[in-house]
């Protein structure tokens, strides 16, 4: 179902509220709404800023200092940004084929990165509103409450992250800002010494990860009406697949699919993703709202991440993933899950798949060889694409002949997912603030919905697992007559209706 | 050793050789001073003011100054290292110097001594200046936005390489490096990437292309140990190792 409130009929006399997180890094996004009197929802837009000035930023820089410079962008994934631009460059340095050492050594640290953000979005930052209730007391609902109440769930998933950490530190150098990648290669294989220290570690992670698909399970079966049904929406969806059709997150080609699951193109090369992709610009966001350019802006949005790759890929390349993928699919029945709460099952699924990606890398003496670097004919421009844990992330870049950055263009998960993002708190907008009175329930409601996605935004709310946030209501002739206000750990107030914006 | 005539540097007797200066007898018995534009393969230069110590009542660049039997050299003291960090704050706001996307990050001499003097910030407002890069050279690249002004390159390119491709300009706050050619840019000087000037810049602004991050974090000259446990390294030569050169 598709609801639209992008843009209400007859904005005049409506009330504006704005749910506005804090920003702390980079991401910085805001929901309005519009109200009428009976509060019932006109128009629900996400706004979100993010990465202003970077594209300027890099303009005359050395292209070499581009996978370090990039980790600057994003607090919360810096070796995706780290590997996509090293792929750009890849291209820029004529490496058409990478070193096996190369390319495994990136794969893994590609795989910790996945391993990492994915137990961190999960546990911390998902796990309190999937087991408590999106109502449930707001003291509750947090890591902590999790693992009060959970205590072994809680400590598996600081554990897993460490371990997907760990695999950064050895093959990116740093736990943050690593200079592992660099164009045509890597600058240091994995020491055996290393390895073994992971080795040691790593069938426990993909026990770990097993139960971790266990538990979403659960709790999507217990509760299937609502985890079917809340901000679902259909569209297109977007990856990259290997050539043989397997789920890769390192490389592959683009393949979309409509809605029913057709395949509208496959094994698409993206040197030239503008061929195939391109972006519309709306005067409400700074946002940019990418489309397949063969179905056009209306038509042609489309969502990214772990449920589109779950589903779009013909199988997983490792067997306890894939039987959990066979599972999956066989629960849509033949049509494609497009339930948002479903992200969290598939994310689940692509953690485990990590895993047993890191464990049988680790198994392969490749990951220790000292063939490091390639290079070929120079290129004055590269495009690199690999599937970040939020989803397709696309970096682009042209060059000067004095091997400065002369365009940057950057296409990140969250872009990608614009539209769906805004499809998706519009159907939870609909379905449960349409005419009640907002409470601090109501409004998590909201954000349960964006999280799903684990958005950049959501860079402000990692550290305790929730947004604080400001909501003003404020009526037609634009005066602020009621505020609701959470703060960072959790109380929510009533604050006096003042005539000062004091946002975050 | 026995028989050499000796200074004492913060009380320890420091050995040395006819001519020698404080810094090198210091060095090569491997007692640290910090320092940033002295390098032991030029004539010292005085510039930079962070080797300064008290001798003989004096204030004075202890790269300059000769060692003389019995002299007392304090260098160790809070009130000296704390003028050395100011001289080094007043170094990071005046270019743009950003270490974590710095292909010199670990390698550079004035990110060592920040750490080993306990730079945590600037504590001065950023001065922003504006600064292109001068990438016109096939193989090399000039980032002015990290020039420290040591004139180390300055010395390099006129007395070893015979070139004097490089030449500070202005005065004061306007002082800043500049290239010897009438276009102003690198790639119309003689410049080539073996001569010495490309090597001896102690910070990131004369750059190799292409090679940027080829050599791990964690591996870098003071990722291994800190600039102070380094002291001997920075000793000049004994001369026949010099000659080999
Ligand atoms: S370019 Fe380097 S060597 Fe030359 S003056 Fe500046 S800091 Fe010193
Ligand atoms: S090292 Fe002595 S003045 Fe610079």
């Amino acid at each position: 179902m598709r609801v639209d409130l992008e843009t209400a009929a007859a904005p005049a006399g409506l009330r504006r509220v704005a749910i506005d997180p804090v920003s702390r890094v980079e991401g910085h996004g805001k929901v309005t709404i519009l109200l009428d009197a009976d509060d019932r929802v006109h128009q629900v837009r996400l706004h979100i800023v993010e990465f202003r000035g970077f594209e300027k930023f890099v303009q005359g820089r050395p292209f070499w200092e581009l996978p370090v410079m990039v980790q600057r962008l994003c607090g919360i994934c810096p070796v995706s940004h780290h590997l996509a631009a090293a792929k750009a460059l890849d291209v820029v340095v004529g490496a058409t084929r990478l070193t096996p050492t190369a390319e495994k050594v990136r794969r893994l640290m590609h795989y910790g990165q996945i391993l990492q953000s994915h137990a961190l979005h999960f546990f911390h930052l998902a796990s309190p509103d999937l087991l408590f209730g999106f109502d449930s007391p707001v003291e509750k609902r947090n890591i902590v409450g999790v693992a009060a109440e959970y205590p072994d769930v809680a400590r598996k998933g600081v554990l897993l992250r460490r371990f997907g950490q760990e695999v950064i530190r050895v093959t990116a150098g740093k736990r943050i800002h690593g200079t592992g990648a660099i164009p045509g290669g890597v600058n240091k294989s994995v020491a055996p010494e290393e390895r073994d220290a992971l080795l040691a570690d790593a069938y426990r992670m993909i026990g770990w990860s097993r139960e971790a698909v266990e538990l979403v399970k659960r709790l999507h079966f217990a509760n299937v009406g609502l985890y079917n049904s809340f901000g679902s929406f259909r569209s297109n969806m977007l990856s990259l697949v290997a050539p043989d059709g397997s789920l890769d997150l390192y490389h592959g080609g683009l393949r979309a699919r409509d809605e029913a699951g057709r395949i509208l193109f496959d094994h698409a090369g993206y040197q030239r993703y503008w061929d195939l992709i391109t972006e519309e610009v709306k005067p409400w966001s700074y946002m940019k709202f990418p489309f397949l350019r063969e179905l056009g802006a209306e038509q042609g949005w489309y969502k990214v991440g772990p449920l589109v790759r779950v589903q779009n890929c013909d199988q997983i390349p490792t067997p306890f993933a894939d039987a959990e993928r066979r599972e999956f699919v066989d629960f849509g029945g033949g049509q494609p899950i497009h339930a948002t709460l479903a992200y969290h099952w598939a994310r689940m699924i692509e953690m485990l798949f990590a895993a047993e990606e890191i464990k049988a890398l680790l198994h392969d003496d490749d990951i220790t060889g000292n063939d490091l670097v390639v290079t070929g004919t120079p290129q004055r421009r590269g495009v690199g694409v690999i599937e970040a844990p939020r989803g397709t992330l696309i970096h682009h870049y042209r060059l000067n002949a004095h091997d400065q950055v002369m365009r940057a263009n950057l296409i990140v998960s969250t872009t990608h997912n614009n539209q769906a993002l805004n499809h998706a708190i519009r159907q939870v907008a609909k379905r449960y603030l349409d005419g009640r009175r907002l409470t601090e329930g109501l409004l998590n409601h909201i954000e349960v919905a964006i999280r799903a996605f684990d958005p950049c935004l959501s860079c402000a709310t990692h550290a305790l697992g929730r947004m604080p946030l400001a909501v003003d209501l404020v009526d037609a002739a634009g005066d602020t007559i009621g505020r609701l206000r959470r703060d960072g750990d959790g109380g929510c107030v009533d604050a006096a209706a003042a005539g000062r914006k004091d946002g975050p | 050793m026995s028989g050499r005539e000796s200074f004492l540097l913060d009380g320890t007797p420091v050995p040395f050789a006819p001519g020698e200066t404080v810094m090198q007898a210091a060095l090569a018995a491997g007692h640290y001073i910090p320092h940033l534009c002295y390098h032991r393969d030029f004539k010292p230069h005085g510039s930079c003011k962070v080797c300064t110590v008290r001798a003989g009542g004096q204030t004075v660049a202890s790269c300059t100054l000769p060692a003389q039997p019995g002299l007392e050299v304090e260098s160790a003291t809070p009130e000296l290292e704390d003028n050395r960090r100011t001289l080094v704050q007043m170094l990071f706001v005046e270019g743009n110097h950003f270490c974590p996307s710095c292909e010199k990050s670990g390698n550079c001499l004035l990110q060592a001594v920040a750490y080993e003097l306990g730079v945590l910030s600037a504590d001065l407002d950023h001065l922003f200046p504006s600064r292109p890069i001068d990438a016109s050279h096939p193989d090399l690249l000039l980032d002015f936005n990290r020039c420290i002004l040591c004139e180390l390159c300055v010395r390099a390119s006129a007395e070893v390489d015979g070139k004097g491709v490089f030449a500070l300009s202005g005065r004061g706050i306007g002082k800043h490096l500049i290239v010897n050619a009438e276009s102003g840019r690198l790639v119309d000087t003689a410049i080539a990437a073996t001569d010495k000037a490309v090597d001896v810049c102690p910070v990131g602004v004369i750059l190799r292309k292409r090679v940027g991050f080829a050599v791990p974090i964690g591996r870098r000259r003071f990722d291994v140990a800190p600039v102070s446990a380094q002291a001997k390294g920075d000793a000049p030569r004994p001369p026949r190792e010099k000659e080999r050169r």
